[in-house]
């Protein structure tokens, strides 16, 4: 394989793959059911309770 | 089927770890791993040879003093560099570095082509005393070089380690390393043709002008002489194809 | 002692630590390894009595741990208390982010010192006070020593509370903790002794990079096992920003250092990277420690300090997931951008130039979520000195990524490249972002983990912020200042076509700028000293700094007491 070849598909291929990542991470941000679970994340670092939840609890 | 991979991605820690690994593995392997396929990097251009074990031992004490925080080795195509410092490096000339030393900052001046303009002398004071020379220097005084032994016991080994990650450097090299730092620094020398058939262009003498010992300084000023000397660009044809990237 | 039943009836949580002996299996052979390279002949050899000292180092710190763990064993059976997070070990960690961090900025001030003064601040006399030898020491503590402390710190806070859950590993967490100073004090001295690997931010010598990874990869099983036991479905936004930091530092790290030692006992070695290919993968690596230890790991600190403390949810969730994937992903291209007009072939040049200009997106992204969570609580800004210095940060952070993209354009970085311009652009990102970050973050967790009601006191807070913020503004003008001169001196012309200066006429004019910067970094130094002073007080409970613990124990019911718990441990549930 030469360099030229190798430096072209890889251009190719790093461009598909960016492009992917991007629109599959605005996706999953943008999708409808995730709204609330995010909505629940959101509000994890405001948590009061300093202790951790043990399985007795 | 998209929305479960991403539960999955979202409840399993492991698969986070793996969906990052695979994002940020991309760029990495786009742009380094075509350099170990150019020519222009692993081809030899005329007059390049591996470092005599003087010279490796000078610059690895570039390497300990830091050298390279200040100084650049690698002069950019740029008209006023070019004038300033000499012809734009060539990626050929550092293969044999390990690290390389191209630097990031000039708070002093690039010196990939400082080989042979300044005389042993000059070097030998600058360094012990930059402000004796250039007034208005910045530079850390080297006055311990002058005063330390080089410390050779072990520089065959260090011929041995590039020699292993591909230096050509041969098995006859290896075995003289030792007696080739003494050969480099005495123009009497026994073994004088056979070091110039070893290592083409090297400089034999002896560098901070006192014979009776070999110093630290002996190899620094062997390394900065030799600096840049190795490739002639009065044969260099920059416009062949080969060398247009 | 048969102390196991009555803990257990007291406490059903608590449980025996069996991580002490595992450890064993490391120290060990390091210790064995320390001894030979310690022992063995090598005084005529390149660095070989820097070697010895560096050896016994290793071998005081293992066998000093060997020896602690002997004894934990040998007369109280270790116990681990699940409902209780583990905090002792990010105490330790706040007070080795100070100590670091006024260690660090004073050799910072001090190398400024010299380049302003050569005269006063060099000693010929003592090669390792010398500029080359200190700039690594000064880089490597502000950094690794620090910044590193500060993530490994913040990380383990923020992901026991956003899991709900205890740290995973027993005792690994002072494992990582007690190993990753031990790697700062051998790289720290071994720099001043003149060892070093000769690349950028990656000085550390082979068997350094070696302890390291086994402690890093230690850290990354703690967060991971802690992630994987959480209690909570999601895991918080800021530990994605964490997780990245820590397994992309460990890729660079693997892949950068990859050297063949002289001989198994020796200091020096040489990497498997020569020229071109050495350059790539170095810049890859130095751009990405910046990408993945600077940023990605502070982001995690913005993503949980800033709506904790102003107490809001931030800005928008999504957006902070978009940030990170686009922040990740296009990071680890913009490598090439310290690359420009070299020898590496041009498309590689474009195209980082090309992700470096797109990185200013998702990063202005990220400023805009941590700013915006302030909506409709601007007023904390003013009677909250930490909230203020979070947020100022936050501005930095967006300031020094709309510079970065402006520098990684090839024609600007012909000007700027070699120049002091870049020392102040990453200083905008060290003291303004990486530093102020990190400040709030210790001013949050000190009250927080002492169980102080407030901090000693919030005036000298005030003197912090404002004494940085000067001495950064002098900082940054003074090198815009150095920089764009030297630039534009380096390629001025005279009328007949010849360059107008010789070098080191470039270089006189510097003085007054260097002289400025030292001020700058004397004053920000300063505030550090202050901010120390302040922890101090608070964790004595002097002025605000009054103990909560008196009201929680009228609010909870009270345990009985056994000798055995630990005192930190003692309030439980």
């Amino acid at each position: 394989m030469t360099y030229d070849l190798l430096a072209h598909f890889i251009k190719i291929g790093g461009t598909v793959a960016f492009t992917s990542v991007f629109v599959l991470a605005i996706i999953y941000a943008l999708w409808p059911q995730n709204r609330e679970r995010f909505e629940r994340a959101a509000h994890l670092p405001l948590e009061t309770h300093d202790a951790p939840e043990t399985d007795h609890d | 089927m998209f929305l479960r991979i991403h539960k999955y991605l979202e409840k399993k820690s492991f698969a986070l770890l793996l969906g990052i690994i695979g994002v940020v593995s991309v760029g990495g392997l786009v742009e380094i791993a075509p350099l170990f396929y150019i020519d222009s990097t692993i081809e030899e251009v005329d007059g390049m040879r591996p470092y005599t074990p003087l010279e490796l031992a000078g610059r690895n004490i570039y390497i300990r003093e830091g050298c390279y925080v200040c100084h650049s080795q690698m002069v950019r195509p740029l008209r006023d560099e070019v004038e300033r410092y000499g012809h734009y490096s060539l990626a050929a000339e550092s293969m044999y570095d390990r690290p390389f030393q191209w630097g990031s900052k000039r708070t002093g001046p690039d010196l990939a082509r400082v080989g042979g303009k300044y005389s042993d002398e000059w070097h030998n004071t600058h360094l012990q005393d930059p402000r004796a020379v250039v007034p208005e220097s910045i530079m850390p005084p080297y006055v311990f070089l002058a005063e330390a032994e080089l410390e050779i016991d072990d520089i065959a080994g260090h011929l041995a380690a590039n020699r292993a990650l591909g230096v050509p450097y041969t098995e006859e090299m290896v075995a003289l390393a030792q007696s080739d730092v003494m050969t480099q620094l005495d123009p009497m020398a026994d073994d004088y043709d056979g070091f110039m058939a070893r290592y083409p262009k090297a400089i034999i003498r002896d560098f901070d002008g006192n014979p009776d010992k070999v110093t630290e300084m002996d190899a620094i000023i062997a390394y900065l002489q030799m600096l840049g000397t190795l490739v002639d660009f009065s044969e260099y044809e920059a416009d062949l194809d080969e060398n247009l990237r | 002692m048969s102390t196991q039943t009555p803990l257990n009836l007291a406490n059903p949580h608590l449980k025996r630590d069996d991580t002490l002996i595992p450890m064993l299996f490391i120290l060990i052979p390091g210790v064995i390894w320390a001894t030979f390279a310690a022992t063995g002949s090598g005084f005529g050899s390149f660095n070989g009595i820097a070697m010895k000292a560096q050896a016994a180092t290793m071998l005081f710190a293992l066998i000093g741990a060997i020896i602690y763990i002997v004894g934990k064993m040998g007369t109280e059976p270790p116990t681990v208390d699940h409902s209780q997070y583990a905090d002792k070990v990010i105490k330790f960690g706040v007070i080795a982010t100070t100590f670091w961090g006024i260690a660090g900025m004073l050799v910072g001030v001090i190398i400024a010192a010299q380049l302003a003064w050569p005269e006063i601040f060099y000693f010929e006399s003592a090669a390792w006070t010398n500029f080359g030898r200190l700039r690594p020491l000064h880089t490597s503590a502000v950094i690794f020593a620090f910044g590193g402390n500060a993530l490994i710190a913040t990380s383990f806070y923020v992901v026991q509370r956003t899991c709900r859950t205890r740290l995973a590993g027993g005792s690994w967490p002072w494992f990582v903790f007690w190993g990753y100073q031990l790697f700062i004090v051998l790289a720290a001295t071994g720099y001043l002794m003149g060892v070093t690997g000769g690349k950028e931010y990656a000085e550390p010598e082979w068997y350094v990079d070696i302890w390291l990874t086994v402690v890093w990869v230690a850290y990354l099983l703690v967060f991971l096992c802690t992630l994987a036991k959480r209690k909570e479905p999601h895991i918080y936004v800021a530990n994605w920003f964490y997780l990245a930091f820590i397994v992309t530092v460990a890729i660079l790290h693997l892949v950068n250092n990859l050297a063949l030692p002289v001989s198994a006992t020796s200091a020096k070695s040489y990497g498997v990277y020569a020229g071109v290919q050495d350059a790539m993968t170095q810049w890859w690596y130095g751009h990405n420690a910046v990408g993945f230890f600077l940023t990605a790991g502070f982001l995690a600190i913005m993503y949980y300090f800033i709506p904790k403390r102003a107490n809001r949810p931030i800005w928008s969730y999504k957006l902070s997931i978009v940030h990170f994937w686009a922040v990740i992903f296009i990071y680890i291209w913009a490598g090439p951008h310290h690359l420009h007009y070299t020898a590496l072939p041009q498309w590689t040049q474009t195209l980082g130039m090309v992700f470096s200009i797109m990185l200013w997106m998702p990063s202005w992204g990220g400023m805009i979520n941590g700013l915006m969570t302030l909506q409709g609580a601007w007023d904390k800004l003013r009677s909250d000195p930490v909230l203020r210095m979070l947020v100022v940060s936050v501005a930095f952070y967006g300031m020094a990524t709309f510079e970065g993209p402006l520098l990684s354009i090839r024609y600007v970085n012909a000007l700027s490249h070699y120049t002091d311009w870049g020392i102040g652009h990453v200083h905008s990102g060290a003291l303004g972002w990486n530093g102020f970050v990190t400040f709030g973050a210790l001013y949050c967790l000190v009250p927080w983990l002492w169980k102080k009601k407030d901090l000693y006191s919030t005036r000298l807070v005030e003197w912090h912020f404002w004494l940085a913020t000067i001495g950064i503004v002098f900082y940054i003008t003074a090198m815009w200042g150095a920089g764009i001169s030297q630039g534009l001196n380096w390629r001025s012309y005279t009328e007949l076509g010849f360059l107008e200066y010789s070098f080191i006429e470039t270089v006189s004019p510097l003085h007054v700028f260097y002289a400025i910067r030292t001020l700058g970094g004397l004053l920000f130094l300063l505030g550090t000293l202050i901010m120390a002073w302040n922890i101090r007080m608070t964790i004595m409970g002097r002025g605000n700094a009054e103990s909560t613990l008196a009201d929680d124990a009228a609010k909870k019911p009270v345990l009985p007491e056994t000798d055995t718990i630990p005192p930190t441990l003692a309030p439980a549930e």
